[in-house]
């Protein structure tokens, strides 16, 4: 009972603060609406047993993401965004796409629904249970993302470095 | 069923409560401590006259915190200058809720931890708030609308990210040799003699100074206090705040401070763990006493540090936490789990 009131209430503050990203005006404001999206995230993480994938959402996510995000957003002194009137396309494809997405999840919601499928608080992340994971399992893909984020840092050094 | 709820709820709310107000004390009296101290330091008295050793001096400020005029700026994007305060104090308050002070014991048959909350993430738990703590500083800084927050929100930002990697990995060491995130099982892993402690017994005695320096620097305390250098920066982040909203920093600096300590007590010194003699009144009493014990010796640290070290230049800030922490760090992860690897 508690975990069904707890999932609808951070799903909507979930929702809401998506919402509230794309219709602040102003970057700052949008950065923290984002932010109370991945708080939320983490809590319904939480309320699916995922208590490590939930810490480490707060941590990565919410805390060091994020903060670089508002470092960059107060670095720039970016000031209140203009709305453009929005273009053809994006009104032509984009309501259809949205709709053809939302009509997708609730299909595979309806069709799943019967079976034995995700429960609230009924399985267990633990953090060994991970750490098995990404150390036997997925050895090999793990290692290889860590590589492909070095690239990434290296590209970024490359591109920064002043020119002798 | 719905009286063992009700008993639940009653402790956690009854520790809750409890806790809060000794932690509110505590920090009161650790600006005392602090200004008594700097004050014998530097070769001057620090407060006399408010009270006994100007023991009052704490109330006095408050009421005068309270009284004074909060000046209205009209600049400030108003919604995030209110916000800023009550972050950082509500999560700097937050974090003490998963610390363990002592052994758990019974009252009328429902048993009662010395903990408001024993989740078996604590540790990381105590991350996720430090790392969220970093906007109440920065929102701080960007809502005044003024270049000195800005400057001391930016600092606070770049230094907190920075110094939060070396924090989190000086404490994987003890992690490893633990086998668990819970700051509990930390705690009953040591054991009551100085040389059982995983400062000693573990070998994390590089670690604990990593954690150290980090830890100053996350709480934005001299000689990492860059955010707030009064020299260049008027006050940093809190330049535009008066009033309770400034006493809320000061207070969350403070709070921040207690929590820093109560970790590295339960992490690298045995936490409550200390030699347990005597009548069994006073062996009840006595791992509460070594806990708050280790936690004012780290007060006390703090305190001396701030008298005696100048400030670092910002290069050397971040030179010493990417150069020097950092490594140190990765090698103590490395030369523990190799240990820990052999040993077993």
């Amino acid at each position: 009972m508690l975990h069904q009131v707890l999932f609808f209430f951070f799903a909507a503050v979930c929702v809401a603060g998506a919402l509230n990203l794309l219709f602040q005006r102003h970057p700052i404001n949008s950065a923290l609406s984002l932010i109370v999206v991945m708080g939320s995230l983490a809590v319904l993480y939480l309320l699916l047993g995922a208590e490590f994938v939930a810490a480490i959402q707060v941590i990565v996510y919410a805390g060091a993401i994020m903060v670089l995000f508002i470092f960059v957003i107060m670095l720039l002194n970016a000031g209140e965004e203009e709305h453009a009137g929005g273009s053809r396309v994006a009104a032509v494809l984009g309501y259809p796409a949205v709709a053809l997405l939302v009509g997708l999840a609730a299909w595979s919601v309806v069709r799943s629904s019967g079976s034995a499928g995700l429960k609230l608080g009924g399985f267990v992340g633990s953090t060994e249970g991970i750490g098995y994971l990404l150390f036997r399992g997925f050895l090999l893909p793990f290692e290889v993302t860590s590589v492909l984020i070095l690239i990434a840092i290296m590209g970024a050094v490359v591109l920064a470095r002043k020119e002798d | 069923m719905p009286d063992t709820w009700f008993t639940f709820v009653a402790i956690t709310v009854a520790k809750s409560a409890i806790l809060l107000g000794v932690l509110l004390g505590i920090v009161a009296y650790t600006v005392w401590l602090e200004r008594k101290v700097v004050g014998h330091i530097q070769n001057r008295w620090g407060p006399t006259r408010v009270g006994p050793f100007g023991l009052l001096q704490p109330l006095a400020d408050g009421v005068k915190l309270l009284l004074k005029e909060d000046i209205g700026l009209s600049g400030v994007d108003r919604p995030l200058y209110i916000l800023a305060p009550i972050l950082a104090l509500g999560l700097a308050l937050t974090s003490i809720s998963v610390i363990p002070i002592g052994e758990s014991f019974t009252v009328r048959g429902v048993p009662v931890q010395m903990q408001i909350a024993d989740v078996n993430i604590a540790l990381l738990v105590l991350l996720g708030v430090t790392s969220i703590g970093v906007y109440g500083i920065a929102l701080a800084g960007w809502s005044s609308n003024s270049k000195y927050s800005l400057l001391g929100a930016l600092r606070a930002c770049a230094q907190m990210v920075s110094y939060e990697l070396s924090l989190g990995l000086s404490l994987v060491g003890v992690l490893i040799l633990t086998g668990s995130l819970s700051l509990r099982a930390i705690v009953n892993h040591q054991g009551e003699w100085p040389w059982q402690w995983n400062i000693i017994a573990g070998g994390q005695a590089v670690a604990f100074f990593i954690y150290l320096a980090a830890a100053f620097a996350e709480t934005n305390r001299i000689p990492f206090d860059l955010p707030e250098g009064e020299t260049e920066l008027v006050a940093g982040y809190h330049t535009e705040y008066s009033s309770m909203k400034f006493a809320m920093f000061f207070m969350a600096e403070y709070t921040n401070m207690v929590t820093v300590a109560c970790v590295a007590t339960t992490v690298f010194l045995g936490g409550w763990h200390g030699p347990v003699f005597g009548p069994a009144p006073l062996q009840a009493v006595l791992p509460l006493f070594w806990f708050l014990l280790k936690v004012l010796f780290f007060l006390f640290l703090y305190i001396w540090v701030r008298g005696t070290l100048p400030r670092f230049r910002y290069d050397q800030l971040m030179a010493f936490g990417w150069k020097v922490l950092l490594p140190l760090a990765i090698a103590n992860v490395l030369i523990t789990s190799f240990v820990v690897a052999v040993g077993t």
